[in-house]
Order: C-alpha cells, then structure tokens, then sequence
C-alpha cells in the first residue's frame, strides 16, 4: 500500500531535483506522444531540441527569446518569494513597450546615442506604471493582484492594437497595422556578429546578477522573503508589507517593461499589433522552474527558450500545429508542480495491516 | 509495574503496549493503563509526553501502530469516535468544537448520533445540566457563553450518552479556581455514580485533590503509576519532569520607580464580531518590576497585545493612549516601537515570533537587525551569525547549530532562543504573552528566571498569562483583565489566588456585579 506522508523537514536534494524530473517526464510524455501520432521519436526529438541549436544562429536564437524570459521571471521571482502574485507581466511588457517605442518614434528624425537609455527608461517606467495600477488597488482597496494585473494584460494589449491601427501607424505603410521602423540609433545593437542576439541578453544576464544580489544579501530581499514564508512573523517584526507590495510589482512591472522595449527596439524593430508570444505567462513558468532563483531562472529560460525555438522547427520540419509550444510548456509546469508535492511529502511503502479479529479475549 | 488497590475490580478500560510512532516522534511507546468503575484516573505529563496522543488513541481520533486495547474485557478495535461513543467513551477536548451563531440545544444536537426531538432533548439537557450542577440554558446562543459555560456545554454533551469513561483534556486551563471547585464537584459526583474518569492535566495540585490514582508520562512512556494522594507536589514533579522543581531568586531590583510603558485610556472596538472591546485600559508599569496580567483567555488579551506590540497599531490620534518611556507610541508600528526600546515575546512561536523555515541565523535578524546587522542595505552574516550564537549559548537553546531550521526546534527551545533574541537586544520595556506555555517545566524555569533577571536589571516587564501560578511566582504587581476591562492593580504580596481567581470573573472593585459566571461560582 502506498502513503504519502509528509516529511519531518522539506528535502533540499527534492527542491533541486524537481524541475529535472519535470523535464524528464515531459520528455517521455514528448515521446509517447510523437508515436501516438505516428513519428518517429528520435527525429521528433531531433527537430524539437538539437536542429534549432546546431549552428551559431540557433544558438543566439536561444539567447534571443531566454533574454526577455530572463528578465522578466527574474523580476517575478522578487515578488513571488514575497506572495505577491503578479500575473500582469504580459500587460507590462506590452506596456513597456507602447512607452518605449513610443519615445522611437516621436525622436524618429533625431540620431543620438541618447535616444536608447531614454527607451530603455521608459520601457522600464511604463512597466511600472502598469503594475503601480495593482499593486495601488491592492494597497488601498486589498483587491487580489492575481486578478487586477491579469486583466490588464488585455488593457494593454488592446491599447497596443489600436495604437498601431490608428494614431501610430505608418503613413507609408500601405495601411497595414503597424508602426514605422525605428531609425538605426533608436534599435538595440547586435552583440555576436551573424546572429540576432542583441543587447537585451546583456541586461537580462545583468538583471541575474542585481537579483542574486538582492535576493541573498539586502535586508529588503530579506523582508520580502519574510513576509511571504509567515505574514504574522513580518507584521510582528513591523516589516511593511504594503511596502513590499509595491516592491514586488514594481520590480516585476519595471523588468517586464524592459523586456517589451528590448522586443520592439531588437527582433522586431516596430511596433506590431502583437509583441510577444506571451513570453509574459511563460516567464511565470520560468520562475517556478528556476525555484524562483535568479541562477535557477537562469538555467529555466534557456530550457523555456528551447520550448519555443523546438515548437517552430516541430512546425517546419514535422508540420505540427504551433500549440505545441502551449502544450509543452503546460506539460512541463504540470509535472514540476507534482514532482513539487515530494519536497515536503514523501511516498512510505507500507505492508497491508492483517485485519485482526475482534474476538473476546479473556482478561 | 506498581500495582494500585483498585486491580481487584474488573477494568472498564485497559490499554496494553501501545505504540504510536509519527515521523519526527515516537508518541507513545509501550504504554499500559488500567482504569476501573468510578475511578478519577490522573494521566500526568509535561506538554509533549503523548498524554493527548494516548487520549485520541482511545477515542478512536488516532489509530495506534501497535498495541491493544480491552473494554469492560473484551478486546476492542476504536477505528472513529462514534464507535468510542457506542461503547460509552466520551470526551471533552481542550479545545472546544462549538459554532457561536448556534443555541447551546443546536450544538449539542449537532452531536447526537440518533434521531431526536429538538424540544425532549432541551428538557434533557436541562434536567442532566442541574442533576450535575452544571446549569445551562439550552436556549442561549453559544456566542454570549463565557468559556467556563462553553465548557459545560461540551461536558454536557458527552453526559448525555450516559458515558461509562468521561476523558477530560486538560480541563481546568479555562477557567477561575471558584470554577474549577464546581467543576471537580460534578466529577466527584460522576465518579461516585461509577463512571470512570481519565484526567488530563500537568497541574500538580489539582491531581493531588481529585484523583485516585495517576499514570505519569514522560516523552511518550510511561514512568510511573502511583496514587496521588499519598504524594506531594515535589515527588509527582519529580516523577513527572525526571528532577526537581527549580526555586526561583527574586533579588532585589535597580531602577527608581518611574513608569517605563503607560496605557493610559486604551480603547478599541474589536474588529472581529466575536473578539473583545478594550474599555478605557489604564495600566503603568515600572522600571524594576514585573507586572502580570492574569485573565481567563478571550478576555480580552489578544486584542491588548495587538495594541501593545504595534502589530495593530491605534489611530493617529491616540498615540498618547501607549507611552514608552514618555513617548507617545500608540499610533506607531511595530518596528518604530522596537526602535524606542519595546521587545516583546509573542505567544505563537512558529510563524510569528519566528520564521519555520528559516535558520536560526535568519531568524536572528527578524527583530535583531538594529544590532549593526545590516549596513547601506546588505546584511552582515558575519554578524547575524555571532547574534545567533551567542543567543544559542547565552539562553541554553539545544539545537543543532544556528543553521538548524526554526521549526526543527522543540517548543521550549524555540521558545528560549525568541525570548534571548528579545532580551539580548537590551530593551528597555519587555512584553511576554504567555511565555512557559507549552515549554517544559525545565525551560520554563530558564525562561522564569531570566525574565526575574530583566527585572531586577531595572527593566519595565509585562507578562500576560493564563497560568495563574506563574504569575504569583514571578510577578511584583497583578492585575486582572475580564471582558476588556482592566482590575486595580494589587502587590502579589498582598492578595492571593482566591481575590484574584474571584476578579478573573469579572467582579473586581469598581466593575457592575453584571458577571454570569460567578453566579455558579
């Protein structure tokens, strides 16, 4: 008979071993699927994970699409280790990148070196401001944020599409819905020469390091970290928790902002109706992956990249539907979250109980 | 194993070798016990020793890994509580399981595993409530019952299946001692009527007045069987706790007698509908001296606490009703008062006064981070880690190491490592909620005498607590807090358990005799 019961203290090897469990069983259900549908699993596996990174371009394409994951789950994360639940990254990031790129084209006709930290600026102001509308309601009305910075996802990215069908499109752009190209000093430089990888990966890896920092040696990262294991223990210690609140979106908000602009200004160059393939939900699951640890979500973005990159050349080389992105970014959150339960479970074999007889015995 | 003078009788009740082993703790280990017809059976043990264990075990909560259990001689498996209460075993639990929006009839229904009439079972209960000179109203609703009456709605309740074993878990921590004399009358008077009765308890004095015989535990065994009546105090403790009862050195105190913390009209509607209102709080608690506030719980200590610590700080303008060393405090948070000198020692030890997770270390810097531990923002492990070690050396906290998780630690050690995080910080004004409960009598004589020690440093301590005698023991002055309302403050020299068990319910100089309670008293 199985039992689980829960362990006298939560198993550190578990909490590291999980997510690659995670992987490895979603790695097996990548197999049973591909044969359910009639592939072979080795090629399956072959177009899904190595074809996308077997020369230098795939390799920065990894870095192109971990950089934003980067950024934005290792600004989550703050929040998360502090039960602030921000589920607006997708919305910030639009957001961010309305303001920055907003900032490209109004400065279309100016060429400085200027102009790119003023984007990044506002891509990082907007962000915030994004999130300030949550984290504000939290604060003073104790609405719930999970709901709040979700629905603004849609805000925003509606605000984006009317932006770029009306007031922002481009004059010469035969009424398509999109802005014009920014000028040359107003997009990100390119760092590896033959690849697209971009500036965005150097301050999402600078980010990383910002959010070991804060989050194993400041007091606040501290508080945080307080106030989302025991509530009572950080109202006892008179932490401020509405502080932390906004800390938590803020720095979310601010690293999602970033990532939007970095989007608009690298790859795309413009602004579109649409700026992200929802990089904003997948660096949630990038953050759990990671443990909500900047080296963790690190190593998570890269995995989460190769999701997107395998699931476009699945697409090419095996004609499958562009779902399966979704579907094996779902799976794979869906089995780190089981393989979470045995941190602070475990599974005890024990021998089935011979029914005793209740019968008389003499006393 | 003693045999006592009972074994000629068959008995209802009899327990062989059980066991009971959870992950972290083996809870009971081998333990034998006989109860027999009309007998008050003592189980003695410090908080932890497995006594509610073995009480869930034969109340059918809990199943035992091994081990047997005989009713009336015949060997019985108890798999659920309705088949404990079949053969005629009830039990009042320490914490009681009443809903307050319901009458006292409705509760007790809620109970009764056969069908009934709502109008004959009033009239039972009633007529079982005065037989056993409990009165009840059935008709009351549970929210307007002070505790004791609470308690006889569960006692009731369990009367009425006509039990052949009543367990009482640790009774008497509820009520005044006026209540406690009404409520060893009704056992007495069960006891004579043949009903046995298993007795929960750590209080050495009640055992030894009403009980005819005691198994004492001690970390899950049993270490002796004996009748309490031919023992004392010291040799029960000593059975119970493996040494002797320390004595405590009060010493005489520095200070000169000003008031370090002033309440000074503290009221506050409380926010929960069924909490207490705070009525016009005056309170002064000197330098040198050690004030206790008794009160059975619910009176309103919770919500005084809340007030005192800044945990829920007042509005603005009433900063001036809490005043640490003249400073108007009332509308600060916590940290700012820690600022000013105030440490305080919550009751709830994990995930208030301490993070479970988190180390010892990390734990350290929770309250103890004005000690240089943290500098342009960044924390100073170096640092956190000498605090944390000196707390583990200083205060005796066995644990294994200050990397060892908080929630890794025993009660009493916890409790001894939150208590030296507090005094190490050197306050000036210390507040203490209930801080021995549930700590082992040797850590709580530990944690006694350093609260004697603050004192007589010239220190302002507070101490709230249920435990009347802890506070005769180590308290200068005594107050009393019933319904939200402050009693005169009296020298412990010069009133005694009875003037103050008296004031616990709420009839003290200067209050309206509105109380129920001592009615029955």
């Amino acid at each position: 008979m199985l039992k689980i019961e829960p362990r006298p203290q939560p198993s550190k090897q578990m909490a590291y071993l999980s997510p690659l469990i995670a992987v490895g069983l979603t790695l097996v259900t990548g197999v049973i699927f591909s044969l359910l549908v009639g592939l072979n699993p080795l090629s399956a596996f072959h177009a899904f994970f190595i074809s996308p990174i077997d020369d230098l371009y795939g390799l920065g394409e990894l870095g192109v699409k971990a950089a934003p994951l980067m950024l934005i789950a290792v600004g989550l994360a703050i929040g998360f280790r502090s039960n602030v639940w921000n589920i607006g990254a997708e919305g910030q990031l639009t957001f961010g990148a309305i303001c920055g790129g907003g900032l490209a084209l109004y400065f279309y006709e100016v060429e400085s070196a200027w102009i790119l930290p003023i984007m990044i600026l506002g891509g990082a102001v907007g962000g915030m401001l994004w999130a300030s509308i949550p984290a504000f309601l939290r604060t003073r009305f104790n609405t719930n944020e999970i709901l709040v910075s979700l629905m603004l996802n849609y805000v925003a990215i509606l605000l984006l599409s009317y932006l770029v069908h009306d007031p922002w499109r481009d004059p010469d752009g035969f009424n398509f819905p999109e802005s014009r190209l920014f000028s040359d000093s107003a997009l990100l430089p390119v760092v590896l020469e033959g690849t697209r990888l971009h500036l965005g990966i150097i301050i999402a890896l600078i980010a990383v390091v910002l959010g070991w920092i804060f989050v194993r040696k400041s007091f606040v990262g501290y508080q945080m970290q307080v106030a989302g294991l025991a509530d009572l223990a950080a109202l006892y210690a008179g932490f401020k928790r509405k502080r932390m609140v906004w800390i938590g979106l803020l720095v979310g908000g601010g690293a999602a902002g970033i990532a939007g602009l970095c989007e608009v200004a690298g790859p795309i160059g413009q602004l579109l109706p649409s700026v992200s393939p929802g990089y904003g939900y997948a660096a949630i699951i990038v953050a759990f992956v990671g443990r909500l640890h900047p080296i963790g979500i690190l190593l998570a973005s890269l995995l989460m990249s190769l999701l997107y990159l395998g699931g476009e050349s699945a697409q090419m080389d095996l004609g499958l539907p562009s779902a399966i992105t979704g579907v094996f970014q779902g799976v794979l959150l869906f089995y780190l979250l089981g393989a979470d339960l045995f941190i602070n479970f475990r599974v005890k074999i024990t021998k089935t109980v011979a029914t005793r007889s209740v019968g008389e015995v003499a006393s | 194993m003693t045999t006592n003078e009972s074994t000629n009788l068959e008995p209802r009740l009899e327990l062989r070798g059980v066991t009971k082993i959870y992950p972290t703790v083996v809870a009971n280990d081998d333990v034998n016990l006989k109860v027999v017809p009309g007998e008050i059976h003592a189980v003695l043990g410090e908080n932890g020793a497995g006594k509610s264990t073995l009480m869930k075990i034969i109340y059918g909560v809990t199943r035992p890994d091994r081990g047997e259990m005989f009713w009336e001689g015949k060997h019985v498996e108890v798999s659920k509580p309705a088949e404990a209460r079949r053969l005629g075993i009830g039990m009042v639990f320490q914490h009681f399981s009443l809903f307050e929006t319901l009458t006292v009839a409705q509760n007790i229904a809620l109970g009764v595993d056969e069908p009934f009439d709502l109008q004959q079972l009033s009239d039972r209960i009633s007529e079982v409530s005065h037989r056993y000179g409990l009165p009840l109203d059935p008709k009351r609703l549970v929210h307007s019952l002070s505790v004791g009456e609470r308690q006889r709605v569960e006692i009731v309740r369990c009367l009425l299946q006509e039990p052949k074993l009543l367990i009482m878990d640790e009774p008497t921590s509820v009520l005044t001692p006026q209540a406690v004399r009404t409520l060893f009358e009704t056992l007495r008077r069960l006891a004579d009527e043949g009903c046995s009765i298993l007795y929960i308890s750590h209080k050495l004095e009640e055992i030894r007045e009403l009980c005819h015989s005691a198994t004492v535990m001690r970390g899950g065994k049993v270490t002796a069987q004996a009748d309490p009546r031919q023992e004392t105090a010291t040799s029960l403790a000593r059975m119970m706790i493996g040494r002797e009862l320390p004595v405590f050195e009060h010493g005489a105190a520095k200070g000169d007698g000003t008031s370090r913390l002033v309440i000074n009209g503290l009221s506050r509607r409380s926010d929960d509908p069924f909490g207490t209102d705070l009525k016009d709080l005056h309170l002064e608690v000197k330098g040198g001296e050690i004030l206790g506030i008794a009160g059975i719980s619910g009176n309103g200590q919770q919500e005084l606490l809340l007030a005192l610590s800044g945990e829920k700080p007042l509005d603005r303008s009433d900063a001036a009703a809490i005043k640490i060393d003249g400073h108007g405090v009332g509308h600060l948070n916590a940290a700012a008062r820690r600022d000013l000198g105030l440490t305080f020692v919550p009751e709830e030890r994990l995930g208030r006064g301490a993070v479970p997770p988190m180390s010892l270390s990390e734990n350290s810097l929770l309250t103890g981070h004005r000690n240089g531990m943290v500098r342009f923002g960044l924390i100073n492990n170096n640092k956190v880690r000498e605090f944390a070690e000196k707390c583990v050396k200083n205060f005796d906290v066995r644990c294994g190491g200050v990397q060892a998780a908080a929630k890794s630690l025993s009660g009493g050690n916890l409790q001894k490592f939150i208590v030296g995080r507090e005094i190490l910080q050197k306050p000036n004004v210390l507040i203490a909620a209930q801080p021995t409960w549930g700590v082992d009598v040797g850590a709580a004589a530990v944690i006694r005498q350093e609260l004697i020690d603050l004192r007589n440093e010239g220190l302002a301590v507070l101490v709230i607590s249920e435990e009347l005698e802890e506070l005769f023991e180590i308290c200068d002055r005594i107050v009393v807090i019933a319904e939200g309302r402050l009693s005169p403050v009296k020298p412990t020299a010069e009133t005694d358990m009875e003037e103050i068990g008296m004031w616990m319910s709420g009839l003290f100089p200067g209050e309206e005799a509105d109380n129920r309670e001592i009615a029955h008293a």
